[in-house]
């Protein structure tokens, strides 16, 4: 229970952070101030926050289940992949879309596209698939924390106690602090995170006799196979170089871009951005490896042999049944385990602290979706014109509390693990969504048509994958099932994890019909007024 | 020149992400880290170096000399 009381001292203290953040704000009732801090963030808080909002339940315990699943592909898959695109997208859309908040007083995404290509439903449109791809992320934040206090404490705490305990913390600092509050606490908690994740890895590595002995184990088994990628398609692992365009597109990301005082600032960040993700990101994939080599924790063992039987007896089986295997066989909580096992109580209470500080990164989900309900729909429709700036900011609380709210109802009963949520839907969303970015930001012939086009595809392409998955079973580890096939060539599947297209996975196509819709629709679509183009690009020739 | 330097040098590190070389080798380096992910360890440190690069040869100071005017003009007086 030691380490439990120690996660809630930590929990007490973001707490007290966003509330001491509500009290040090200039200007209580400014809406700039609430959400977006006054644009007054400094280097140090800018490149923590900023780092510490991208990396999620999904970064720490996604990984290591993944890992501990699928071997060391997880780092390449996602890690080192967004170490490049994550910095680059930052460095070339992040400081343009700050200098023209600067310049223009945007506070969202919406709100550029809306004046940007002078439209106004279509920016709703935008919103509304915005909004609705971003809560899954939110849900990932309370099952993630949902799960870590369960097994931190060793079952004391029940999943569906710890996740309302992590949404009543992180929706009460986002209600006090808002983005000051926010920006705060995310960066308390990755520094926190780096620090403590260096001593996980210490600290278990000494406990299972030593990792050199745990790799030659490893290697010499039937397992060894998590030491190669021979499981993973050559066009999987390609495929996973268009996720991280989402970043730049999460309205979060985009968000607190918005937030820095200079743009010099960005200059930190794109550059450690790729440190910070190896810091994180490999002692957890090595951990989630590594634990297929420890013997004593009977949860891990049950793991492993319900993976085994999966692998043997799943062709035969009913799907419910590979289904229900499949989650015994998840591995979100194994970094929990070895904590558990290895660390002294009040290191693993500290350790607890650090995985937790990672996995309530949805506070800035939480407020971004605040910020775009107040500034897309109650703002642009009049609400602040009518009832003032107070109101505007209290009607942000407000639907602060609405969506945490929801996402902890919907938490409670999503099967999926963390790892397929977040990309499944998400993820392959939002990549989707980058070509909304390039045009409006790169190319003065895109137009509002050409965005429409763009956010109906992303809509319809998430809900087609997620209709696919739900009626078509996922096949056992192995071969997948070809639903339809052209000459001879695969061109849609059901693959363990997902679906394939032409092998690739679902965000290939996504992007590339995005990119492409953006530009034919445009070109046959009227521009933009030439004042309007000048704004963006200078002079007035198209 | 420097700006198609720059543009070659992300495009090969974005191939470069792609190892096939080194997909079925389970070789631990210094006897536990797996080449795989050691290579992309290293794909990560070389990630960090180019975004120096961009940083130092490529900052867009433009917009931010942009906003300083626009401020500037609507500092003077009419």
């Amino acid at each position: 229970m030691i380490p439990a009381i120690v996660v809630f001292l930590y929990l007490a203290t973001v707490l007290y952070i966003g509330i001491f953040a509500f009290r040090r704000s200039t200007g209580r009732e400014k809406a700039e101030d609430y959400f977006l801090a006054s644009r007054s963030l400094g280097p140090f808080v800018f490149l923590f926050s900023l780092f510490g909002t991208n990396m999620t339940a999904f970064a720490i315990l996604g990984s290591s289940g993944h890992a501990f699943s699928n071997g060391i592909v997880t780092f390449g898959l996602m890690a080192s992949s967004s170490g490049l695109v994550i910095p680059l997208t930052i460095f070339l859309i992040g400081t343009r879309v700050w200098a023209l908040g600067k310049k223009y007083g945007f506070m969202t995404p919406v709100q550029m596209f809306r004046d940007r290509w002078e439209c106004s439903h279509i920016g709703t449109a935008i919103f509304v698939v915005q909004a609705v791809l971003l809560v899954p992320y939110i849900i990932i934040g309370i099952m993630g924390g949902g799960t870590t206090l369960y097994a931190i404490s060793n079952g004391t705490v029940p999943f569906w106690f710890g996740g309302a305990i992590v949404a009543l913390v992180v929706m009460s600092y986002v209600f006090f602090g808002g983005m000051r509050g926010t920006a705060w606490v995310n960066t308390f908690q990755t520094v926190l995170f780096l620090c403590f994740g260096v001593m996980a890895i210490i600290v278990i590595g000494y406990g299972m006799g030593g990792f050199q002995t745990a790799a030659q184990g490893l290697k010499n088994s039937p397992l060894s196979w998590l030491l190669t990628r021979e499981r993973i398609s050559p066009y999987y692992f390609f495929s996973y170089t268009f996720i991280p365009l989402s970043a730049i597109a999460f309205p979060h990301i985009l968000i607190f871009c918005l937030t820095a005082k200079k743009m010099n600032q960005f200059k930190k960040t794109v550059i450690f951005y790729p440190l910070c993700i190896l810091g994180i990101w490999l002692p957890c994939v090595f951990l989630g490896v590594m634990a297929n080599r420890v013997s004593d924790i009977p949860e891990i063992r049950q793991k492993q042999e319900a993976r085994r039987v999966l692998a043997t007896q799943g062709r035969t089986m009913e799907p419910e049944k590979r289904d229900e295997l499949r989650e015994q066989s998840g591995g979100d909580d194994v970094i929990m385990l070895l904590l558990h096992r290895y660390a002294p109580l009040w290191l693993a209470g500290l350790l607890g602290a650090g995985i937790m500080a990672a996995v309530m990164a949805s506070d800035s989900q939480i407020l971004a979706l605040s910020t775009m309900f107040t500034e897309d729909v109650f703002a642009f429709y009049g609400g602040k014109r009518r009832f003032g700036e107070a109101v505007q900011v209290q009607t942000g609380r407000l639907f602060i509390i609405l969506i945490t709210l929801f996402a902890y109802a919907v938490a409670l009963r999503a099967p999926e693990t963390i790892f397929e949520l977040a990309i499944q839907y998400a993820f392959s969303g939002y990549a989707a969504l980058s070509p909304l970015l390039i045009g409006a930001l790169f190319w003065k012939g895109s137009t509002k048509w050409g965005a429409l086009a763009v956010t109906v595809w992303t809509a319809f392409a998430v809900v087609a994958v997620a209709v696919f998955q739900a009626v078509v079973p996922a096949p056992a580890p192995g071969p997948a099932t070809v639903i339809w096939s052209l000459g001879g060539t695969e061109v849609l599947s059901r693959t363990p994890g997902g679906t394939a297209v032409f092998g690739f996975m679902p965000v290939v196509p996504m992007v590339l019909v995005s990119a492409l819709l953006m530009f034919v629709v445009s070109m046959v679509t009227q521009k933009p007024a030439r004042s309007t183009l000048a704004k963006y690009f200078g002079g007035g020739n198209q | 020149m420097k700006s198609i330097l720059l543009v070659v040098a992300v495009a090969a590190l974005y191939i470069l992400h792609q190892d096939i070389w080194f997909w079925r080798s389970s070789h631990l380096v210094l006897g536990f880290i797996p080449i795989g992910l050691f290579y992309h360890g290293l794909f990560s440190v070389a990630a960090s170096l180019l975004m120096w690069l961009l940083v130092t040869f490529a900052w867009p100071s433009h917009l931010e000399r942009e906003i300083e005017e626009t401020k500037r003009r609507e500092d003077e007086p009419a």
